[in-house]
């Protein structure tokens, strides 16, 4: 479904501030994987998730999904196949709009925009009816400015838009961390529920240990753009976030004693 | 007075215009005073050349349209700020103004223009005139709410409100704003070929100043009638437009000569400007926030501490800050 080779990206090159964000990622998910990625700051996590949405260019390897070779669309060429929550509860959706107007934009995702009625008696039925699942009572409030919810609202509706108009992949960038421990436990059993009942095949960045070992199907640790443990659902059950914190060590460890060979 | 409200109606049109950049993109955008004389000189050239004078309305909107684009590519194609990429565009086409014209003022006197079966008819300076220019007014206004919650309007609103956002659901942003300010001056360099027919001449400095004419009339029309909807916010438009142009002429009487005007126009700006911001206005604006109906009922439904009404998730609305103003 997603297949990343050899993708490397460097930020700066050249300059005194060079960073190699990526180094020679490969990475592959099958249809309706559900994985996690945890790492430390700086790790490449949301490099990653921004070359495959294709807000990022890498500088070299391919992005390919579903079959399609995407490493050269920009990212609104991309977004009939990626759905985008970002960390930012703000950032999902337009504030000046009300909530059925913000479903009207999602459910057009990667198509034409015509002249057509954005929202419909049609339409808003089957808006109803998706935003009710959410269990906040939006659906009642479909004519409400989305800047008049609450942070959490807003990024339980992000969630609802971004997986609205069925994506190939759905991409999390530590959707869950700028909410408190309540709207966080929400918006994450929120996520369990529609990436389950819809099967999407989906990317889920977190700085929660916890929740990387609890939620999906397989996990991944990246660390100094490159992942360094790949986890799948048989390996992930039973461990800790302190067996996680132990391979984290075993393998930066590794990684400084290679570096002190090779000065 | 009445023929402020005609003018006020007539600049009303180029007032929408401004307000699908300023409001819907958010986009102070300058080349209005370049393309407002643009369309005034393509109606004023065409009509002496014999063109039919309803005719020069397309022709003027389509000027109008293609400097829009101009401003719009040299913004997104070549990542110009967009107060400069106004300007310039402005700028250049003072000399194509010129250029249209081959000098600095077109007179249109005996010539056939679309204004003269209303002067014919005695209509002008009085309501019958007041009526067409108003109907006019709003019909484009019924047009461009219609047009701003079909599925291309509501991306362009969503351009202008979080671009980040409507890009992760595959919108080009830039053609957005490119299209956006092509319709804005289109509708300008409409209002200029009616002005220069209502005048009677097309003059080389007639747009000048013109962005905070149209300024005032978006933010002090929107300030007295509010943005409930977007059919609310074109109203007040329109409604700002024929304000501003009573104030204006308020201030004529009053004494002040025609070369006060420009500091007139600046004052009311910053007075329409700075006056919301006061905080009996906040105060106001506030409470005019908290009316939704929802959010009230969500806040008089405390969230549940108990863990078991924490896992059903809470009907949400703890009266946490609202995240955005709610005006627009």
């Amino acid at each position: 479904m997603l297949t990343l080779t050899d993708v490397n990206k460097t930020f700066f090159p050249g300059t005194v501030n060079e960073r190699r964000a990526l180094r020679g990622i490969e990475l592959h998910l099958s249809e309706g994987d559900f994985v996690t990625v945890i790492g430390s700051n700086g790790a490449g996590k949301s490099t990653v998730l921004n070359v495959i949405s294709g807000g990022l260019a890498p500088d070299s390897g391919t992005v390919t999904i579903d079959g399609r070779n995407v490493t050269r669309l920009k990212d609104h060429r991309r977004a009939a196949l990626v759905g985008r929550v970002f960390q930012d509860p703000m950032a999902g959706t337009a504030p000046h709009l009300s909530i059925e107007e913000n479903m009207a934009i999602a459910d057009k995702r990667g198509a034409t925009r015509m002249l057509g009625r954005g929202v419909t008696h049609a339409k808003r039925r089957r808006f109803r009816e998706a935003l009710s699942v959410l269990e906040l009572g939006l659906e009642n409030r479909l004519k409400a400015k989305v800047g008049l919810l609450s942070g959490g609202q807003r990024q339980a509706l992000s969630l609802l838009m971004a997986t609205f108009s069925d994506p190939r992949i759905l991409l999390l960038d530590e959707h869950t961390a700028a909410l408190d421990p309540q709207r966080a436990e929400l918006v994450t059993r929120l996520t369990e529920q529609i990436v389950t009942d819809q099967g999407l095949t989906t990317l889920m960045v977190t700085h929660n240990m916890e929740q990387a070992l609890r939620v999906g199907n397989r996990l991944v640790m990246m660390h100094d753009g490159q992942i360094i443990l790949d986890l799948d659902e048989e390996q992930k059950c039973g461990k800790t976030v302190r067996d996680l914190l132990g391979e984290f060590e075993k393998i930066k460890g590794a990684t400084l004693d290679d570096k002190t060979l090779l000065q | 007075m009445n023929t402020a409200i005609e003018l006020g109606l007539i600049y009303a049109i180029m007032a929408l215009g401004v307000y699908v950049t300023f409001r819907i993109l958010d986009f102070p955008d300058l080349t209005v005073d370049g393309s407002f004389t643009t369309g005034a000189a393509v109606a004023a050239i065409s009509i002496v050349n014999g063109v039919n004078p309803y005719l020069t309305f397309l022709l003027a909107f389509v000027a109008g349209f293609l400097a829009g684009v101009i401003t719009g590519l040299l913004h997104t194609k070549g990542r110009i700020n967009g107060l400069l990429a106004g300007i310039l565009t402005q700028i250049a086409l003072y000399s194509i103004n010129l250029r249209i014209m081959a000098k600095a003022n077109v007179p249109l006197l005996g010539e056939e223009t679309a204004i003269s079966p209303l002067k014919d008819a005695g209509l002008i300076g009085g309501w019958g005139s007041i009526g067409i220019f108003a109907a006019v007014a709003i019909l484009l206004a019924l047009i461009l709410a219609w047009f701003l919650h079909t599925d291309l309007g509501l991306a362009m609103q969503a351009t202008g409100d979080n671009e980040k956002m409507i890009r992760s659901y595959g919108v080009n942003t830039d053609n957005q704003k490119i299209l956006g300010l092509a319709l804005s001056n289109a509708l300008v360099g409409v209002s200029g070929a009616v002005v220069a027919q209502f005048q009677g001449f097309a003059d080389i400095g007639m747009g000048i100043g013109l962005i905070i004419a149209g300024l005032a009339s978006v933010i002090l029309g929107q300030a007295i009638f509010g943005t409930r909807s977007i059919l609310v916010a074109v109203l007040a438009v329109i409604a700002g437009s024929v304000l501003y142009r009573v104030a204006i002429q308020l201030a004529l009487t009053v004494g002040l000569d025609p070369n006060d005007m420009k500091l007139v126009s600046a004052v009311l700006v910053v007075i329409a400007l700075v006056v919301p911001q006061m905080p009996f206005f906040r105060r106001r604006k506030a409470l005019v926030n908290r009316a939704d109906p929802g959010g009230a009922a969500a806040a008089g439904a405390e969230a549940p501490t108990s863990p078991a009404g924490a896992t059903a998730g809470a009907p949400a609305g703890a009266p946490d800050a609202p995240t955005a103003g709610g005006t627009r």
